[in-house]
């Protein structure tokens, strides 16, 4: 290591996108220094969801990829990271979203994904506590959950990573200045700090997307998937204004997990009682007794969305020695081990696991300036 | 199911009920909350085996008696969804109440500290047992242990005792030498005096504290450090509780400001404009102190200046006596240290001292270890914390307890004019 | 004197008893059990430790601040 730097690689975040690229590199035998501002981001409020999603074949990719990685981690997992395999039960409310569902089981079934087609009175025998009228459903075996806090914490506590409470108010490729004048360097800056990423490079089009979510007391053997409506795909992560989806997951302690809203141009963190009142109704639109249960927590967090729903993941190509992993959305704990082995393999000049193209930085930031 | 209050009190104790009869002749529309099925508050909590004092039952006849003030029964404090407005909650259905003014006589709870085995049936708060003897607890010939500190652990006692059970120890914390100050000043309240000759019982051992509860699937004995020796009881019950923390989660939320650990208000019992508080949410003072101040509070709230003034020094007479209170009884620090790396801390996660200890701060700590996120809201173990550690608890967020999901679905759901 | 069935087993209780009370004098006063498997009881006896958490007619309430009624359903294992 040059003498002079810091560590052989500074990662700016220690959510679970920073703390994956952490790992990733330390296990390669860098050093490693992780700074934090101690903000908590996305990765404290989230709801820690495993999951495959094909908007997109970019987003297959990198979830599939994924989703893989984690099954072969969960052994290695400690019991605070609540690791389970229960699969995502996506729900159709009617004939045309049941049609969304067939077409994604062929597209899944065709990329190896394994899932199966539940057909009405299926559903209600796997979910009985599903409302009655509902169409049927998708079972995606291999989708599962775990508690992200504790998982990045787990990934932190790796030989070569240093970690650090400090606040990085400027970058300058492979440098970075903190709040207390000091300078540090490294071989490579990676930022993976979430919403914060745009405080240090403005020209990022990340934007915070607000959610709200709220659990429940305990509920034991209530809801065995996690249970998402396919007007999901349609509704919430494509909507431009305020918008929810049912989105109901079962803790290992037997309590629901609901989500999901969404929400742009907004940095407030209270909870807004309308939008938690929208986001609980959607999800009692197909579980009814829902409403009978106890809610004893509600929160919100802010998921970095950049603009086609698909991260930044590479050298920034204006910032040589800065390297970027953010712009996530709702779906970094999913991808925090493919982020890290695209990151990884692209510092070490080594050829991806999977094609690294689709989540280049510069289809926003334009062609690097350096060679 | 929309409501109007001129005036909202929360909290139907002796200063909820105070600042209602003070408010009441104005002809203003009172509307008063509790969450227990009576009214009476803590130290005037009504029950088969409870005896209220005559003056709480004539308060609370008083109360019945104007037919401007309504009583919400079994009715908690769920969300603040705008200004000047409240979500609640009762057995059967959420509804909003709307306000012109408001009072928050949101009383005190027992500071719980985690020692081992205090999870195992059979222990109590101190305070805690006295509520659920009172509420038809049985304890007729159970040995009971009483323990922790303050006057709390002499009044727990006298109702066990009355009901049958079969006292062992009071294991007061304090010293002998600050017991007897604070008794030797007690002549300046001269009921107190009073009280305290009839509370006073054999077994009172000061310098005493537990070590531990024993037992498998309950409580079966007790150890204590009594002035140094190591004493074990066999007991059925042990209530142990360690002075009072005022409850000021719902002032937080609706912007009060703190003084220390309790909600801080003026001369007038106001936080700010046309909210106040009164009572042991304000600091710990006893059922006189909380009289007063809900009572000026009441005056207040309906712009009736000089009656409140006119209370101004009564509230400074029983002011001294909390001080000289709260001086005597503070906690031995070897109290911070009898929770071991397994023992709990947060009943509701499960969460043990050792995955604690090592954070730099509560927001830290309950991320890594889910202490303080289950269904009490840290109201238990974030009192236990902030003595352990020394960590400030967070603002609460809605809900503030524990609501049917109905409930959060029938606030409004149209995103408000931007 | 209202009768309640708790787990199953019918107690009749004078008036104003509160669940709690019931589980004590017609049961081992359980409430609950906890999320690593430990029974509990009632700790602080005024609605705030949620130790005392029971399933009263289907829904989730505190046995400390609630009064027995005739007929009602108190399960601590649900």
């Amino acid at each position: 290591m040059n003498r002079s730097h810091a560590a052989d690689v500074i990662v700016i975040g220690a959510g679970i996108i920073g703390a994956a690229c952490a790992q990733a590199l330390a296990r390669r035998g860098l050093q490693v220094l992780v700074l934090d501002a101690g903000l908590h981001g996305a990765t404290a409020a989230g709801m820690g969801h495993l999951l495959v999603l094909d908007d997109n074949p970019a987003e297959l990719a990198l979830s599939n990829y994924s989703l893989q990685r984690w099954r072969e981690q969960a052994a290695d997992l400690p019991e605070g990271c609540a690791y389970r395999s229960n699969g995502t039960l996506w729900l159709a409310a009617n004939a045309e979203e049941m049609a969304v569902a067939h077409s994604k089981y062929l597209n899944l079934q065709a990329h190896g994904v394994a899932c199966e087609l539940v057909g009405a009175k299926a559903l209600r025998q796997r979910e009985p506590e599903l409302h009655e009228g509902l169409e049927g459903g998708l079972l995606i075996n291999g989708d599962g959950i775990l508690y992200a806090p504790a998982t990045a914490n787990w990934m932190l506590d790796t030989p070569n990573i240093h970690q650090r409470r400090a606040r990085v108010i400027e970058v300058d490729g492979n440098r970075v200045r903190l709040d207390d004048g000091q300078w540090l360097s490294a071989e490579a800056v990676v930022l993976a700090n979430g919403i914060q990423a745009n405080e240090l490079c403005p020209e990022l089009p990340i934007e915070p997307k607000k959610g709200h979510l709220l659990i429940t007391d305990r509920y034991p053997a209530t809801v065995t998937h996690t249970l998402v409506e396919l007007g999901y795909v349609t509704s919430a992560h494509n909507a431009k204004g305020p918008s929810t989806a049912c989105n109901i997951q079962p803790r290992p302690t037997g309590q629901l997990f609901i989500g999901a809203s969404r929400q742009f141009g907004t940095t407030d963190p209270q909870v807004e009682g309308w939008m938690l009142a929208k986001m609980l109704k959607r999800a009692a639109q197909y579980m009814p007794g829902l409403a009978r249960l106890n809610g004893i927590r509600a929160w919100t967090g802010f998921r970095a969305a950049s603009p086609d729903g698909l991260p930044l993941v590479g050298q920034h190509p204006q910032r040589q020695g800065l390297w970027l992993a953010v712009g996530h959305e709702g779906l970094g704990v999913t991808t925090a081990p493919g982020t890290a082995d695209l990151l990884a393999a692209q510092l070490f000049n080594e050829t991806p696991p999977l094609a690294a193209h689709p989540y280049l930085p510069q289809r926003f930031l334009g062609e690097p300036a350096y060679a | 199911m929309n409501e109007y209050a001129d005036l909202l009190i929360v909290g139907a104790g002796p200063a909820g009920m105070a600042a209602a009869l003070a408010a009441a002749p104005s002809g203003a529309r009172i509307v008063m909350l509790d969450d227990n099925p009576l009214a009476g508050g803590q130290i005037w909590r009504d029950g088969p085996q409870a005896s209220v004092p005559i003056q709480a039952r004539r308060m609370r006849e008083r109360v019945q008696s104007h037919r401007n003030i309504l009583h919400h029964a079994s009715t908690r404090v769920i969300a603040n969804p705008g200004p000047k407005q409240l979500l609640v909650e009762d057995d059967e259905h959420g509804w909003l109440i709307s306000y012109d003014k408001l009072i928050l006589c949101t009383g005190a709870r027992e500071l719980l500290l985690p020692f081992p085995g205090w999870t195992l049936p059979g222990v109590t708060g101190a305070g805690g047992l006295q509520a659920l003897i009172k509420a038809g607890l049985p304890v007729q010939d159970q040995r009971v242990v009483i323990a922790g500190s303050g006057p709390l652990l002499l009044a727990s006692a006298a109702t066990a005792k009355k009901h049958g059970a079969n006292l062992q120890c009071i294991a007061e914390q304090a010293s002998l030498k600050a017991v007897a100050g604070f008794a030797a000043q007690l002549p300046r309240w001269p009921n107190k005096l009073l009280q305290s000759f009839t509370l006073f019982d054999r077994h009172y051992r000061t310098g005493t504290h537990v070590l531990a509860a024993l037992g498998s699937d309950r409580l079966e004995a007790v150890r204590l450090s009594q002035q140094g020796k190591i004493v074990e009881l066999a007991c059925d019950r042990l209530a142990c509780g360690f002075g009072l923390i005022p409850n000021i989660q719902l002032g937080q939320a609706l912007g009060y400001a703190l003084e220390g650990q309790a909600l801080a208000v003026d001369a007038w019992q106001a936080s700010r404009i046309d909210h106040y508080a009164a009572g042991e949410c304000t600091g710990f003072g006893g059922s006189e102190l909380a009289l007063v101040e809900g009572a000026i509070a009441g005056h207040a709230a309906m712009g009736d200046v000089e009656a409140a003034r006119q209370l101004w020094p009564r509230r400074a007479r029983w002011q001294g006596f909390a001080k000289a209170l709260n001086q005597a009884f503070a906690l031995d620090p070897r109290l911070k240290s009898l929770a071991r790396p397994d023992t709990l801390v947060c009943r509701c996660e499960d969460v043990p001292h050792g995955a604690l200890a090592g954070h730099t701060d509560w927001r830290a700590a309950k991320l890594a270890s889910r202490c303080g996120m289950g269904a009490c809201q840290g109201r238990v173990c974030g009192g236990a914390v902030q003595h352990l550690f020394g960590w400030s608890p967070s603002t609460p967020r809605p809900p503030f307890s524990p609501a049917r999901i109905e409930t959060l679905m029938s606030l409004d759901d149209t995103p408000p004019a931007s | 004197m209202p009768e309640l069935m708790l787990d199953g087993r019918a107690l009749r209780v004078a008036e104003g008893t509160s669940v709690a009370a019931a589980l004590a004098l017609g049961s081992d006063g359980c409430t609950r059990t906890s999320v690593s498997g430990q029974r509990r009881a009632p700790l602080c006896g005024m609605g705030i430790c949620q130790e005392c958490r029971v399933t009263i007619d289907g829904r989730r309430r505190l046995a400390c601040q609630t009064l027995c009624r005739d007929g009602m359903q108190v399960e601590t294992r649900p």
